[in-house]
């Protein structure tokens, strides 16, 4: 198939799928036990009171006329005004969603970095003793999710030795006016590096913590990839030719390893952008995965649904930019 | 079949048939990962008779106390106690009940479903295995950890929210398992040979297929076991499992994380025992593994 096929393909099936969890949650939501407008304006609230304020967050009407309703302002990006926040939902997505980005922007580029490093030296390595240890440590960053790294971290440099801010984005105490919500990319922008320096030290825990499981399972698929390729005959022929160890992997070998890691690191970036819900509750980051457990724990209706289809719609762009780019590496894809 | 002849059968270098058990036995890894999820299920089992206090009594007097050995321990509280002046060895111990429950219980429902799909869709084929498969395509493109909150959300929060959030979410795993493995096996000699005797299809599928697809699925158990752990704790954690009343590991690692810059033991402790029971799962289920897929031993 070729690129523009592949992304065509990708992009109506991802349509349905989207579509198909907006109606699942929106139905699921209604028929369960619970009224928001209750929980948020207590039992002294008259009959009155509670059918306006229905009307207003568009719970009146039948079930199915409301999600045609919902569906219809959801296209054009309006998702409503959130239960507990009084805001719409839209904005507070847009002032969750860059940190958000920026974290998972960080830690996807980390695990990469660290797990081509594995990948590599455990190569250069070989069957000496130095891979087996290599091996070894990289089981155990496989076997642990990103929420106990979280928490050994929380213990570890946030208590036991204090390198780290433990909570939340920037150090309240600076002050500083942002244009955007992208605090490390406008401080780095606009030059102010101590500001970038700080917003850096409060992403780093929650950062390694999700780059870990993600860079191990990186590791050991382009070691795989690397040992099969090692031993091909351009490798050979490459070697003959006294080409130096160390250049046969990353010029030679890298290059045909890549596009089965690719199209992993993809399904894995995913699995990344899960975690973050978890780990950002873990440091207080404010970013939407923080945001979500809390409209989760409020039944705040409109907001879950308008992070559910951002989230779907985060993933959907991952998988069409991992596709794009395992044709980009693969000559053979690309005239296909 | 020629691939099933390269395959040696079950023996060691010396020829002989070993036994699974005994070859189980034989991996340190599997003994120490083993033993110790066995010792942590007889302490769930029988924690009321063993705790040393109630994990629910308070002693305000002696609230934070620190763990056996720091100054300012108080004899009485082995790993110390938390703010409200619970002992965190018994709650600890009763908090293994939940994890061990939902483990076994999550992980054992999560492959029934997906065992019974895998076959279905890997047997029949057709349009039985076009839906079967999209809607696992649908399911696996969703996060694992959103989804369960969602879910945990809808369904209201307590045990059987979490078990049933977990079976809902990871029962892809073993459906896409066990629909490649009856499709290998669907190919295999002894296949045709039922077939020509003149078996029942549902019949080859239940009596030839699935008992050569269990040790796959053993071994897969097991993992998810480590995986049902992790969710149990995640829920608890944010606040979506059990009632805060039940000790739990996510529960008290979420209070802990609360008062950690004065009294870090309250969440290292259960931290330590999700740790090493997530880690125990996982050796084991590599393990049988390896002792199980005679494809996989050298």
């Amino acid at each position: 198939m070729t690129a523009v096929g592949v992304v065509l393909n990708r992009t109506v099936t991802a349509a349905i799928t989207l579509f198909g969890v907006a109606a699942v949650v929106f139905f699921l939501l209604r028929i369960v036990p619970g009224d928001p407008i209750a929980m948020m304006i207590g039992p002294a609230a008259s009959p009155s009171d509670i059918a306006a304020l229905r009307v207003h967050y568009g719970l009146d009407g039948p079930l199915s006329l409301q999600f045609l309703i919902w569906l219809k302002s959801a296209l054009v990006g309006d998702f409503g005004i959130s239960i507990t926040r009084h805001q719409s939902v839209l904005s507070i997505l847009g002032d969750h969603l860059p940190a958000t980005i920026e974290l998972a922007f960080c830690a996807l580029a980390l695990a990469i970095l660290l797990g081509g490093a594995v990948a590599v030296l455990g190569t250069l390595a070989g069957r000496r003793h130095g891979s087996v240890v290599i091996d070894a440590v990289n089981g155990v960053f496989l076997a642990l999710p990103d929420f106990i790294w979280a928490l050994i971290f929380v213990l570890a440099f946030g208590v036991a030795i204090p390198l780290f801010p433990l909570t939340g984005r920037i150090d309240p105490s600076l002050d500083i006016p942002f244009r955007t919500n992208f605090l490390l990319i406008e401080s780095l922008v606009t030059g102010r590096f101590t500001v970038a320096g700080n917003v850096l030290a409060h992403m780093v825990m929650p950062t390694v913590a999700l780059a870990l499981p993600l860079a191990a399972v990186i590791g050991r698929v382009l070691r795989q990839a690397l040992n099969e390729a090692m031993v091909q005959d351009y490798i050979l022929l490459a070697r003959i030719k006294g080409m130096s160890e160390p250049r046969l992997i990353l010029s030679e070998a890298l290059r045909n390893a890549i596009g089965p890691t690719l199209a992993l690191t993809g399904v894995q970036a995913t699995f990344l952008i899960g975690g973050t819900v978890v780990v950002e509750r873990i440091f207080a980051y404010p970013g939407i995965g923080n945001l979500a457990i809390e409209a989760v724990i409020n039944r705040d209706f409109p907001l879950i649904q308008g992070l559910v289809l951002m989230f779907g719609l985060i993933f959907i762009l991952i998988n069409i930019g991992v596709d794009l780019a395992v044709v980009a590496v693969n000559p053979k894809l690309r005239h296909g | 079949m020629a691939e099933a002849a390269l395959v040696k059968p079950l023996d060691d270098p010396r020829g002989e048939r070993v036994p699974v058990i005994r070859r189980l036995l034989r991996d340190r890894k599997v003994v120490v990962a083993g033993g110790f999820i066995l010792f942590l299920a007889i302490l769930a089992i029988f924690a009321p008779l063993i705790v040393p206090i109630d994990p629910l009594a308070q002693d305000l007097s002696n609230a934070e106390a620190p763990p056996y050995g720091f100054t300012g321990a108080v004899p009485d509280f082995l790993l110390g106690t938390d703010d409200l002046g619970r002992d965190v060895l018994s709650r600890v111990i009763f908090g293994a009940r939940i994890a061990l429950t939902v483990a076994f219980v999550a992980a054992t429902l999560a492959a029934a479903l997906g065992t019974t799909l895998g076959l279905a869709a890997g047997w029949y084929g057709r349009w039985i295995d076009t839906i079967i498969s999209r809607l696992v395509d649908i399911w696996m493109a969703f996060p694992a950890v959103l989804l369960s909150i969602l879910l945990v959300a809808i369904l209201g929060s307590g045990l059987h929210s979490v078990i049933a959030a977990i079976v809902v979410i990871d029962w892809t795993r073993f459906c896409r398992v066990v629909r490649a493995e009856t499709m290998a096996q669907a190919r295999m000699d002894y296949v045709t040979a039922a077939r020509a005797i003149g078996f029942r299809r549902g019949a080859i599928l239940l009596k030839e297929i699935l008992p050569n697809i269990v040790p796959v699925l053993i071994a897969l158990l097991t993992l998810e076991m480590g995986i049902a752990v992790i969710v149990e704790a995640i829920l608890s954690f944010v606040g979506l499992s059990v009632s805060s009343d039940t000790p739990t590991w996510g529960g008290m690692i979420a209070q802990g994380r609360q008062i950690v810059h004065e009294s870090w033991w309250v969440m290292s402790v259960p931290l330590l025992m999700l740790c090493a029971t997530v880690i125990a799962f996982n050796q084991l289920g590599d393990g049988l593994n390896r002792a199980l897929d005679p494809m996989l031993r050298r």
